[in-house]
């Protein structure tokens, strides 16, 4: 038998290339191609799991985000154990097997609540902590006076399973600088990435785009992943989700409705609209193509809505992430798609997939 | 493999409902989208068409109870509404929270669907009309479907041809395509026993195409209908097409599940790219395959411009039967909106007028 080649890696080149000028449908095919070569059974993998923010408090202030608030805001919160592990009983009631604790950068939490925190849900349950996305972890190692590796092991050792991908936004300083000027550089956002990936911990990845950002960004971000998963192969997922406007500085359409306290950035960028569902597709394809290293690719049903989710099985992703039995970050922004397990389950059905409920590392725990 | 049909449909040749089977049963995406796309880029060029209009639901009283229908009232029910004249007026020309005046004295058309009111009689509907017209002579008003004209038709003891010609004399410049549902007799039973035959629907259309009344022609997909019975509708109204010429758009309409009385979920978005695309294929003397974005939502109808579709509706300002079922959109979008989601689509944004005629092409 021949053997059949492998087909060539895209250049930065020919991926700027595509990403400005190829038809959308053309794009979409041959993202469709590799999926299905990638995951040829036809599965579509989710998660049940529920975001968990611990705080909305945070010193970053970026200009996308609708979330943060400042320490003194009227509705600023630090949650407290009871309601946490009530909520990670709830999640297991539903047959969750994974919590995504994630919260703001709050000035006075330091490493030992992190370590009780960690500690004192594994003490009680059997679940997946996918926590501290690479700013949070920067922020607990340098409030410690630690290294990022440091951290990580006393993290890791005190129940931290692996590590969500945000924060990434779009590894390009120069993007950074406008969106997020406080938060971590792309080069320490992939230093974190690494350093969890050599502990033998699992991440994933994730790129916002549709804000301020070029197309050349864009490649450049997807240019950052696919190298460092070359090193280290730790990324298990590609998550690309688009800017959402809604109550954020950098979005004109709906102004903040100035509940956040002190702080707010007065930096004047705008961005009046949300990607288009084009837009969203075209990144997605191209994502796809681009990463040939990372195996999976999710589609944002959080951002896109179900039915745009669906298409997205069509143009480059294999999974439809989580359930979210619970989500705030996004939500703040004012979008809001209500979906249910059995919605995710019907969908990925009627788009013509099999649905699998998955676990943090993508192994498979049952069909539909 | 579809390469009969593409190089059917690339020859100009005519689809048969064995075609069109055969193309809902394919997985190949992107053939059939490509395919509609070209079928559409040689009808309209890179042209998609928006327009500027709102909608006016004068009441949702309804003699029929559509069990499909989460907008449908009896008198005295909780959320039961009856517009008079002078509030239609005013919604046409009074200031709309959060939109400036000259937005909606820029609209071009005014698009009026109801239900079918127990009580009014036929000259309301007359001196509606008139009255519109009378505040706004350049307005087009594009009013009542084929199950309203039915029934104006019985309420007023005229025929059909008589009740078309005097709402035509009072100012009723097109007809909506809505109340087509689907026209198979078993699953139009099932979801709307009440409401006129499709064999009547058509022949409302024929006889208002003959009226000198231009109309669109809707179908309601996704509930408990099959392929053969959405190509058995498509292929009745392509029938009828060649016979009258008179319809100007296909629409076609996702099902939504809320609050009405029959089960099952929305449709999958690849159903409805595909639903877009073969209708494009199949309706050959359609100008036009509008992508409704109010029901497909503003994501799906962009990608569907390029899955054959050249059209995604207009400004709306105000829906009620979609939003009663669940709609997943907001209720209006702004010119440069649609224009902004035409571009992006790489198509070329035109505002038109009730015609297709452009009145602004958006660089």
């Amino acid at each position: 038998m021949m053997k059949t080649k492998k087909p060539e890696r895209l250049d930065t080149r020919k991926a700027l290339s595509l990403l400005k000028k190829a038809d959308i449908l053309d794009l979409g095919q041959s993202a469709d191609e590799m999926r299905r070569s990638l995951h040829p059974e036809g599965i579509v993998t989710f998660i049940v799991d529920r975001n968990i923010n611990y705080t909305n408090v945070c010193v970053n202030q970026c200009t996308f985000c609708a979330f943060w608030r400042s320490k003194d805001a009227p509705d600023a919160y630090i949650l407290d154990t009871k309601t946490l592990f009530s909520k990670i009983e709830e999640t297991l009631t539903l047959g969750g097997t994974q919590i995504l604790l994630q919260g703001g950068l709050h000035p006075d939490l330091d490493l030992d609540y992190y370590i009780k925190l960690l500690q004192s849900i594994k003490q009680r349950f059997d679940i997946n902590i996918h926590g501290f996305s690479p700013p949070e972890i920067c922020y607990i190692a340098d409030s410690a006076d630690i290294t990022i590796r440091e951290a990580l092991g006393i993290l890791h050792g005190a129940g931290l399973d692996s590590i969500p991908g945000g924060g990434a936004e779009i590894l390009a300083d120069r993007v950074r600088e406008i969106l997020s000027p406080k938060k971590i550089k792309s080069s320490r956002w992939l230093e974190v990435m690494e350093a969890a990936h050599r502990l033998g911990m699992k991440t994933t990845a994730t790129m916002m785009f549709g804000s301020v950002e070029a197309p050349e960004d864009i490649v450049t971000h997807l240019a950052a992943i696919r190298d460092l998963q070359d090193r280290t192969g730790g990324f298990t997922a590609f998550i690309p989700w688009s800017f959402q406007p809604g109550n954020t500085e950098i979005g004109t359409k709906t102004k903040g409705q100035g509940t956040r306290g002190k702080g707010q950035n007065k930096k004047r960028a705008t961005v009046s609209s949300a990607a288009t569902a084009v837009e969203y597709l075209r990144v997605l394809a191209l994502s796809r193509l681009y990463l040939d290293n990372i195996p999976n690719i999710q589609a944002s049903w959080v951002t896109q809505g179900l039915k745009l989710a669906q298409v997205a099985l069509r143009f480059g992703a294999n999974d439809f992430g989580s359930t979210m039995i619970e989500e705030n970050v996004v939500a703040s922004t004012g979008v809001s798609y209500r979906v249910t397990k059995e919605d995710i389950i019907n969908g990925i059905k009627s788009a013509g997939f099999k649905p699998a409920q998955r676990d943090t590392a993508y192994n498979i725990l049952r069909t539909f | 493999m579809l390469k009969r049909i593409e190089t059917k449909v690339l020859s100009g040749g005519r689809l048969t409902p064995g075609d069109a089977l055969k193309l809902f049963e394919s997985d190949d995406l992107f053939t059939l989208g490509r395919l509609a796309d070209t079928v559409a880029r040689r009808k309209n060029g890179k042209k998609a068409y928006f327009i500027r209009n709102r909608h006016i639901n004068p009441t949702n009283l309804c003699v029929n109870r559509c069990k499909f229908c989460a907008f449908s009232r009896s008198k005295g029910q909780d959320g039961a509404f009856e517009l008079t004249i002078r509030e239609i007026i005013e919604k046409l020309g009074g200031r709309q929270k959060g939109r400036s005046k000259t937005d909606l004295h820029d609209i071009s058309e005014v698009h009026i669907v109801g239900g079918l009111h127990p009580d009014w009689p036929f000259e309301y509907y007359q001196e509606m009309i008139a009255t519109i017209r009378k505040h706004f002579p350049k307005l087009h008003i594009k009013a009542f479907t084929a199950v309203e004209i039915d029934y104006l038709s019985k309420i007023s003891g005229l025929d059909l041809y008589s009740t078309l010609m005097a709402l035509k004399a009072d100012g009723l410049g097109s007809m909506p395509g809505g109340g087509a549902e689907i026209f198979a007799p078993d699953i139009r039973n099932r979801l709307c026993p009440e409401k006129i035959s499709g064999d009547r629907w058509l022949e409302v259309m024929e006889i208002a195409h003959k009226a000198g009344i231009r109309t669109n022609a809707t179908m309601l997909y996704g509930h408990v209908e099959g392929y053969r019975d959405r190509i058995d509708h498509l292929m009745k109204l392509r029938k009828l097409q060649d016979k009258t010429g008179g319809f100007q758009a296909f629409i076609p309409l996702a099902y939504h599940p809320r609050n009405t009385e029959m089960l099952g979920g929305y449709t999958s978005g690849l159903d409805d790219l595909k639903t877009i695309a073969i209708s494009r294929l199949v309706l050959d003397n359609f100008d036009h395959i509008k992508a409704y974005w109010i029901m497909l939502g503003e994501k799906i109808s962009q990608l569907a411009l390029r899955f054959g579709a050249d059209d995604i509706d207009g400004t709306i300002i105000e829906e009620k039967i979609t939003h009663s079922a669940g709609g997943l959109t907001g209720g209006q979008m702004t010119a440069e909106d649609l224009a902004n989601l035409i571009r992006k689509a790489g198509r070329l944004p035109v505002e038109r007028d009730s015609f297709y005629k452009s009145l602004k092409v958006y660089a």
